[in-house]
């Protein structure tokens, strides 16, 4: 117990880490069954229904199907950069979330702070550093299967993604004159407010609001995950192949777990520097809103229970009877006074993530993509022009009187 | 042995290893791996040392752009496996004891100079906090302000000579 | 200053200098040659932290800023010329053929 006390920050960081792992790769697993609903129910059918009550056991048989099928490398294959290739991409996405804040900093534990991994002075710029590694993952990949349609998938792929990694970086500029520090928590907290302070809408003394920055960025960030519509290099999967054509079973998913988890990265990101990260939109004075985590828990609880007395049969009936109830208990605890004003960032943080992820699966449901060549001319000759002249007027903004911080 | 020397041992080791391999793998595609992790250590060590923009800035230009350039052209070029050169026979047996000894010298040399003087009777040297990036943008544009704006315009001529040379010639 | 003494830092990159001078002069691949020079620069760019850091000043910080910006430069145009290079040679090792030679 003295080791726990003499060494708090080891201690503490190393179970957030372990958590925080936990959750991200069950999140990565049920991303998917999310992303399969959803589309499935824009184009007029179910989706996963039969595996476990609604589908939600889908994501853990796709699991065991990538676990048991045989893992084959190709033999002409450069074996070492083969092997490493997946790893390396699964491993940079997941240490970007190591930077992102949940909730508030005051909520601590042994002096430590819980909602965030490691809080670095430097967050946004290292965040940027950790993505424009993952071009390595797939240019690699794409090199090492040693074929010529991997090789071209890998090239196009890649060169994508460093195109628009520079209107990326650009658009978050203006986010940054504006807050005047790379920490996270420090962006965060100078949006607080009700939602009219946050960065995206924000026209008070010290702030332009960024909305040309945000579109940009969300345009930029769905080019750089290798979402639809800016999907071709990945879309040759169904013509002819993409980077990943090589590769089967564990490294196979190791891949699509990375593409999930850069867009929850990129989710997180855009929530925390536009949308007021884990802030709530109503003012603070409005203290009903602590009710709603446990109140919205609840509710879902009695339509899951609903459903699992009208319309469920059999096992199912059992498996949502069991979800039921961990969202009536989920609810109760929520509702709890001592948990409240701990529970409230994380919700807040969590809705607006997962809004941000409905937007990017709508997009794919909805949108054809992009011909590579429509795509590279789009990204190098209209979005950075529009990042570039974003940072210009914003700039030229904040130093005028009233709306700069010398004003 | 505290965590900073641990962690200096272990990068050092680390960047060695990945230079050595850089001249001793047979593929570039390896070369170029060897030296990206070369250059994650550096930034490691920019960390330890307190300079942490910088360190930032060597991963995203770096490691995050640069050697990305290396990678396509490699992968553009297909360049395959290095032949083995003819090296002279005198090279091993008399360049390795002489490198070794003239890195024995210049250590030796080092740490008994001025230079070589270590913690807290440091010259007018700052508190062990690292420079913030706040404070390193105040001197790139007040001091440094025509070197900055003079790279800005090699980058563009830069940009403009790669243009131009990588051009297919219609 | 820091709790690991400035020399070795230095110690260290003089040792990657004379990697990345093996690598350029010993190697017979173009890019393996660029790939030491870059080598080279790093050396030298940690070398100039850490005498920033041992003086306490942060001149040797925006050196190395434009250290890695003039790299960055060399390397565009550099492999350009080797892109340039290899499509009417079709080889990419420098003992083969030497133009200047006739």
């Amino acid at each position: 117990m003295e080791f726990i006390t003499q060494h708090p920050v080891l201690v503490v960081s190393l179970v957030k880490i372990a958590v925080l792992l936990f959750v991200v790769m069950t999140a990565l697993a049920y991303l998917t069954w999310f992303e399969r609903k959803v589309v499935a129910h824009i184009q007029s059918r179910w989706g996963p229904y039969f595996v476990g009550a609604h589908g939600l056991l889908q994501p853990l048989a796709d699991g065991l199907k990538f676990l048991f099928k045989e893992d084959m490398t190709p033999p002409t294959s450069d074996k070492f950069t083969y092997t490493i290739a997946p790893f390396l991409a699964l491993a940079l996405a997941l240490t970007a979330i190591a930077l992102i804040p949940f909730g508030p900093p005051s909520v601590q534990v042994l002096g430590q702070p819980v909602f965030v991994v490691s809080n670095v002075d430097i967050g946004l710029l290292f965040l940027f550093a950790v993505t424009s590694l993952g071009v390595y993952g797939v240019a690699l990949a794409g090199w090492s299967s040693n074929s010529k349609y991997p090789l071209l998938g890998g090239l196009r792929s890649s060169a994508q993604m460093i195109s628009y990694e520079v209107s990326l970086t650009l658009s978050v500029v203006g986010v940054l004159l504006v807050a005047g520090t790379l920490n996270f928590n420090e962006i965060i907290a100078q949006q607080s407010g009700a939602f009219w302070h946050w960065n995206i809408i924000r026209f008070d003394h010290g702030a332009f609001p960024q909305i040309v920055g945000f579109l940009c960025y969300m345009t930029a960030a769905i080019a750089e995950t290798n979402r639809i519509p800016f999907d071709l290099p990945e879309a040759e999967t169904e013509l002819v192949a993409g980077f990943h054509t090589e590769y089967s079973s564990f490294k196979f998913a190791m891949f699509f777990m990375a593409e999930y988890a850069n867009m929850i990265t990129v989710s997180c990101l855009a929530t925390i520097l536009f949308f007021g990260g884990w802030l709530s939109p109503f003012p603070d004075s409005w203290t009903w809103q602590l009710f709603l985590p446990g109140v919205g828990l609840v509710l879902l609880g009695m339509y899951c229970a609903w459903d699992t007395f009208m319309n469920m049969r059999g096992i199912a009936r059992l498996q949502f009877a069991v979800v039921t109830m961990l969202c009536l208990v989920g609810g109760a605890i929520c509702l709890m006074p001592a948990v409240q004003p701990v529970i409230e960032g994380p919700f807040w943080f969590t809705t607006k993530v997962v809004a941000f992820l409905f937007f990017y699966v709508w997009t794919r449901g909805t949108l054809p993509r992009f011909r590579y060549d429509q795509l590279m001319s789009f990204g190098w000759k209209l979005l950075l022009p529009v990042s570039l002249a974003n940072l210009v007027v914003t700039s030229f903004v904040m130093v005028l009187p009233y709306f700069g911080r010398h004003g | 042995m505290s965590v900073p020397f641990i962690l200096f041992f272990l990068c050092a080791l680390l960047a060695v290893a990945g230079a050595v391999l850089l001249i001793m793998v047979r593929e570039p595609i390896h070369s170029a791996l060897s030296l990206i992790l070369v250059m994650m250590t550096l930034a490691v060590l920019y960390l330890l040392l307190g300079a942490e923009f910088i360190a930032a800035v060597q991963i995203i230009v770096y490691a995050g752009a640069i050697m990305v350039l290396f990678v396509f052209v490699i992968m553009l070029l297909n360049a395959g496996t290095e032949e083995r050169t003819d090296w002279s026979r005198i090279a091993k047996p008399m360049g390795l004891p002489l490198a070794f000894f003239l890195l024995l010298v210049t250590a030796r040399w080092l740490s008994r100079s001025a230079i070589g003087a270590t913690v807290a009777n440091g010259v007018g040297a700052p508190s062990n906090e690292g420079v913030s990036t706040r404070a390193l943008s105040m001197a790139l544009f007040q001091q440094y302000l025509f070197p900055f704006e003079a790279t800005s315009i090699l980058i563009l001529i830069a940009l403009l000579g790669a243009l131009i040379l990588a051009r297919k010639d219609e | 200053m820091s709790i690991v003494p400035i020399s070795y830092y230095l110690v260290l990159s003089a040792i990657l200098f004379g990697l990345g001078t093996v690598a350029v002069v010993f190697k017979r691949n173009i890019i393996t040659i660029f790939m030491g020079i870059e080598l080279m620069l790093n050396a030298v760019n940690l070398a100039f932290v850490a005498f920033a850091r041992a003086h306490g000043q942060l001149d040797g910080l925006v050196f190395v800023f434009f250290v890695i910006v003039v790299a960055a430069a060399e390397a565009a145009v550099g492999l350009a010329i080797v892109i340039m290079l290899t499509k009417s040679r079709q080889s990419l090792n420098v003992e083969r053929d030497s133009l200047l030679k006739f």
